[in-house]
């Protein structure tokens, strides 16, 4: 049951459309900062396969430039 | 409200992303997570100092009901300005861990069983009673730390050296900062920095000594390499044996060979007086010079003894014995280019440049721990650049309180908390507050941390309370004293939060608080007093170190030395502790003071901190119309030693190639019996390793992560090679942290210490090495 955290960066000018395109993703929660384009998120999956899963979305957002992480929690 | 396991978790991811925010974007704000945390009310955040090293760091502890769930750094904190490091970020978790200590146990038929507390205080009381009545007084000990709080510390203090009336008070500071105390007693005549944090904003060249503060001192390295971004002008040079994460981010990173920094330091100075660099009109003031014994030994034998004896020399004389260091002559015996040491000399002599010198362990655990410190205030005092902004030689510790506790509270077998014990003034002034007559106060020092060990080997010792600190995992050549602790007739009190291999070989265990769970104050390295509340209930029958000391002392009979209440003795424990300091050059904070400010340095004399010792524009103690006063000394003058190079107690040889070389890691904190419960920590760095040089692993054609059998006179241990990782070491050296107690690389190292300091050197010992 993985919890990550990660800073994400958007493309230019991409951070509204970032926010949007990861509030709308199952096991997102996001906080997007009010003076720089940097938005917090937090991710809580049900297990590896689904967590597998969304990294993969996560990476094929077009709206997403980098992802780097800052915390992981693997419960067992 | 209550916070299930799972949000819990997810408000510390949230914490760790929002802080890793805020030390990358200076002022970034997240008014969404501020609304939300207001609007639920979810959490209150608290202040204290972070619970590992000896930074100081200001946190804010957030609490969701009685739940510690999130940390950030403490923006009104002058140490961190709001940054943390990665080990303060995760610290909350380190409550939680599965295994905590919850009950006292007992060892019964070879079994450790599970005791209301109040049972196991009451076997404590009776053992330590029947060990003095069968073995005299000096056959009970206690081992501290520099992890203990203040006022842990100082009833241990009051009730072994000034109510049961022995000095068998040592604590694992020993083996961390010792020879900083030397150095500085010897050099100056008073302990702990003359400079603060301060220093790094207005340096305009930092030379570490042998000290990677990039992963030791991340925070403050953080702040040396923000200064140099802001001001363009500022250089880092890393001056170490090992390339290490602090190499790569300095403007130049120098290697020396081990232990030759003692022959380097002095070559600097020699440099500066053949350059006249020489700061005259300060060194004519402001320092005499002087010598000592040479071919001091090393202390591997029991019972071994040292006592220094100085004797003045002229400016002539020093300058004589210099000239066996000349560049080219140390570049043979260092392997430092005599080029990089005429650098190194060319910024220390420029007058233009403000030059502060940082080291930690490198320098304090070496045979010569207490001359190298010696040495490089030499070169701070020849060229006047001590005690004024920017200008400071530095030595940094590696625990929470090792200063606060351990250096100004005295938990050493020689220290009062004002003095030592053999000078009747101080006995007499501790008798007075102590509430004890003047003859408990034995003038005899007994025994250093690992003559103590050796004492409970041999059986001189039979009766050992342990509190905050794992020895065995953290005494060198560990077998010896793991054995000791084994013996029959031995009786070994561990007070902890989680099993340990220490835990292993009690007799009794006691469950302790942990940081937050208790009310506390710790000193960081800055000579700055940190107070923190009890934030967090502990769990099961956890209870204060201060605490079980105390009761333990009512059990013996002296309910009238520690007479307070559970709600006030930590701050009537203060304010009774203080008076030992009222003197402008040491007074300390009130209790209220230091329960609403996020630190105070001291000298605190009329309601203003010292920033700058020594110096009177900023020192309240030098006396009127000086403009440095070393105060330390009868004469009031900084001491300069001629102190030559001497080699190690153990280099290698044709049978052990390889030098062995000890430290720790980013992840965890020393022992890992704290960050390795803490998940996140653990999955980066869940195992030790031997560092390697790629050339040497390819000689004996060992792949990254293959297994190396590390061989000494003393004991073997297998492990992962390291090749090419976050640190490189030169050919003929291998590097392992200490951190994995799967790994006890102390079975390894050698019990050599300064015989000035009795610290340790576990940086430099001889191995050889097989592929497994």
């Amino acid at each position: 049951m993985p919890i990550l955290s990660y800073l994400v960066l958007p493309e230019a000018g991409a951070k509204e459309q970032l926010c949007t395109d990861l509030s709308t993703m199952e096991g997102c929660e996001i906080i997007p900062s009010d003076n720089e384009e940097v938005v917090v998120l937090v991710t809580d999956t049900p297990d590896e396969k689904t967590e597998e899963t969304l990294q993969k979305s996560l990476k094929n957002l077009p709206s997403l430039q980098s992802l780097s992480m800052t915390f992981g929690h693997s419960a067992e | 409200m209550n916070t299930t396991r799972r949000s819990f978790i997810k408000i510390a991811a949230a914490s760790s992303a929002l802080a890793a925010a805020g030390s990358i974007f200076p002022g970034i704000s997240f008014a969404e997570w501020k609304k939300q945390e207001g609007a639920s009310g979810k959490i209150n955040w608290h202040k204290a100092p972070c619970r590992f090293c000896g930074t100081g760091c200001g946190v804010l502890v957030g609490m969701s009901g009685d739940r510690a769930v999130a940390v950030k750094g403490d923006p009104n904190c002058s140490v961190n300005k709001g940054l943390c490091c990665v080990k303060g970020f995760h610290s909350v978790q380190a409550l939680y861990g599965k295994d905590r200590i919850k009950k006292a146990q007992i060892r019964r038929n070879g079994k450790m069983v599970e005791v209301p507390i109040s049972e196991a205080l009451d076997v404590i009381a009776a053992k330590m009673k029947e060990t003095i009545k069968k073995h005299g007084k000096d056959s009970v000990a206690m081992y501290g730390s520099g992890q203990w709080t203040i006022p842990d510390g100082y009833v241990a203090s009051k009730l072994f050296k000034g109510c049961l009336g022995t000095n068998n008070v040592e604590a694992n500071a020993r083996l961390c900062m010792a020879s900083a105390v030397t150095g500085f007693m010897t050099s100056f005549g008073i302990d702990e920095p003359m400079g603060c944090y301060e220093d790094i904003e207005e340096a305009d060249v930092m030379i570490t000594w042998g000290n990677n503060m990039a992963e030791m001192h991340p925070v403050l390295f953080s702040r040396m390499l923000a200064s140099r971004k802001r001001k363009n002008n500022v250089t880092i040079i890393d001056f170490a044996t090992r390339t290490t994460r602090t190499s790569q981010a300095a403007d130049k990173s120098i290697l020396f060979k081990p232990n030759t920094d003692l022959a380097v330091a002095n070559a600097i100075c020699y440099e500066i007086i053949r350059n006249d660099w020489v700061n005259w009109d300060f060194v004519n003031k402001h320092t005499s010079f002087h010598k000592g014994k040479t071919n001091i030994g090393y202390g591997t034998e029991d019972h071994f003894k040292f006592k220094d004896k100085p004797e003045d020399i002229s400016f002539e004389e020093y300058k004589t014995f210099l000239e066996d260091y000349t560049p080219e002559k140390v570049e043979r015996i260092s392997g430092v280019s005599a080029r990089d040491i005429k650098y190194m000399a060319s910024l220390y002599g420029d007058p233009a440049k403000k030059v502060t010198s940082f080291w930690c362990m490198g320098m304090n655990q070496h045979v010569r721990g207490t001359w190298i410190n010696n040495l490089v205030y030499n070169i701070h005092l020849l060229t006047g650049k001590i005690s004024t902004p920017g200008n400071s030689p530095f030595s940094l510790t590696g625990q929470p309180s090792a200063c606060g506790t351990v250096r100004e509270v005295g938990t050493l077998t020689h220290k009062l908390p004002h003095g030592v014990v053999m000078k009747e003034k101080d006995r007499k002034m501790a008798a007075e507050i102590w509430d004890v007559p003047l003859s408990n106060i034995d003038p005899k020092p007994t025994y250093h941390t690992v003559e103590m060990f050796r004492a409970l080997d041999r059986g001189d010792i039979r009766f050992m309370w342990i509190q905050v600190t794992n020895p065995m995992i953290t005494m060198p050549k560990l077998k010896r004293y793991r054995d000791g602790c084994l013996k029959e007739g031995r009786f070994i009190v561990v007070s902890d939060v989680y099993p340990t291999p220490t835990t292993d070989v009690a007799d009794v265990i006691l469950p302790a608080s942990m940081w937050v769970e208790q009310e506390g104050l710790y000193g960081n390295s800055e000579r700055r007093t940190q107070h923190f509340d009890r934030i967090v209930p502990g769990p099961g029958d956890t209870m204060s170190d201060t605490w079980q000391i105390i009761e333990v002392a009512r059990r013996l009979g002296f309910e009238k030395q520690f007479p307070w209440g559970e709600d006030e003795y930590i701050g009537k424990i203060w304010e009774e502790y203080r008076r030992f300091h009222d003197n402008p050059k040491h007074n300390m904070a009130p209790y209220k003071v230091l329960k609403e400010r996020s630190g105070v340095q001291w000298p605190f004399v009329n309601g203003k901190e010292t920033r700058w010792r020594f110096n009177s524009k900023y020192d309240p103690a030098c006396k009127k119309g000086t403009d440095f006063d070393f105060y330390g000394k009868k004469d009031g003058k900084a001491w300069i030693w001629a102190r030559p190079y001497e080699p190690a107690a153990e280099s290698p040889d044709q049978e052990y190639n390889f030098w062995l070389n000890t430290g720790r890691v980013i992840e965890h904190w020393h022992t890992g019996s704290m960050t390795r419960r803490i998940p996140v920590l653990h999955n980066a760095m869940p195992e030790s390793y031997v560092e390697m040089n790629p050339d040497d692993a390819a000689d004996m054609g060992v792949a990254n992560g293959e297994k190396v059998k590390i061989i000494s006179r003393r004991g073997e241990i297998t492990m992962k090679a390291s090749i090419n990782g976050r640190g490189v070491p030169p050919r003929g050296m291998v590097f392992v942290p200490f951190f994995d107690e799967s790994y006890k690389i102390n079975e390894v190292t050698l019990d050599a210490f300064c015989p000035i300091s009795k610290q340790p050197d576990y940086k430099k010992c001889a191995v050889r090495l097989e592929k497994a």
